[in-house]
């Protein structure tokens, strides 16, 4: 039950085996104790972003403590911010975006979650990789 | 607007971006990602396979309508900027527009679309055409739909000697200077394709 209270990472990258590959590095540190979701690919299954992919992703990571989306370039970003704007109101203001690199700041977030941390300290110390 | 002319517009702008989608993947391969395309071309399958159910929407929610589908189903960044414009001119428009109700439309929406791509015209993207359209568009006058393709097509033209500041062409810096921003070609295709159906009627 404790699990369920950490918040959640989601990993959105253009690419399915970038973000595959991130999630299994982040499962390394953290096993399953902080909920994880990633997703990379448009719709046809080529490179690029899904909104409704990346809104499914947040739906599989959700915790009541929220979550950290890491994204890797521009495309991700714009539908990683349209999935937000589209969820349900009262978990709009509990998912935030990184502005950190995608492999490291997964990494880095989810050993913070992990820790029981906030979603605010999540995302601090994802961010602190690009020297904030 | 009646549900046969909605139905023109959408196959328009529909049949436009699929017969210039090599090109555009063309000018996005020079500069970007080389996705923009068949992004646009997915996008826009979608909204023509749905035609009929959307055509028949009053004209607001016709369009929330075709900016949800190119959010969900383009797969790139341009699916939220067009979606955004698509679902801003849904909100801002009434069901019958004046050209002055439809130009102050416009002018909101593209105003979200800044916000959605924290942009301003200037950094070579479709802002670039749109924000000139829209300043013609507003400005009113007779014959626009006639003028407004023209006011498009130099606005994307303009796009080529700029340097790009947003998006995956402004990792190339300089050398996005001498080409044409696909998604500026882009809007004026659309704006092209809106105005021949404004001039048929």
């Amino acid at each position: 039950m404790g699990e369920q209270k950490n918040v959640g990472i989601v990993i959105v990258s253009h690419s399915a085996k970038v973000a595959e590959g991130a999630a299994d590095m982040v499962r390394q540190m953290v096993g399953d104790s902080v909920p994880l979701a990633a997703v990379g690919g448009n719709a046809d299954g080529g490179l690029g972003t899904d909104v409704g992919a990346i809104m499914g992703a947040i739906d599989k990571a959700w915790s009541e403590s929220g979550v950290a989306i890491l994204v890797d370039l521009g495309g991700a970003e714009t539908n990683s911010e349209m999935a937000v704007e589209m969820m349900p109101e009262d978990r709009r203001e509990r998912i935030v975006i990184c502005n950190a690199p995608l492999v490291e700041g997964a990494v880095m977030a989810a050993t913070e979650a992990s820790g029981g941390s906030s979603l605010d300290a999540v995302r601090a110390t994802a961010e602190e990789l690009m020297g904030g | 607007m009646d549900q046969g002319f909605k139905r023109r517009l959408i196959a328009a702008m529909g049949e436009a971006i699929i017969a210039h989608a090599e090109e555009l993947t063309a000018l996005d391969s020079a500069i970007g990602d080389g996705d923009h395309g068949l992004n646009m071309k997915r996008g826009f399958e979608a909204v023509l396979a749905d035609a009929d159910n959307i055509s028949a929407k009053p004209l607001p929610d016709a369009l929330k309508a075709i900016g949800m589908t190119l959010v969900m189903k383009v797969g790139g960044a341009s699916g939220p900027l067009y979606g955004t414009l698509a679902m801003g001119l849904g909100k801002a428009l009434p069901a019958a527009p004046s050209v002055a109700e439809a130009a102050a439309a416009l002018g909101r929406a593209i105003e979200d679309v800044k916000s959605r791509g924290k942009s301003e015209a200037g950094q070579k993207t479709m802002l670039d055409v749109l924000v000139p359209v829209q300043a013609a568009f507003a400005a009113g006058g007779a014959g626009l739909a006639t003028r407004l393709p023209a006011v498009a097509a130099e606005a994307a033209d303009a796009t080529v000697p700029m340097k790009a500041i947003r998006g995956r062409a402004s990792f190339l810096g300089e050398r996005s200077i001498g080409h044409m921003d696909p998604g500026a070609r882009s809007s004026s295709l659309l704006v092209q394709a809106i105005c021949r159906v404004f001039n048929e009627a």
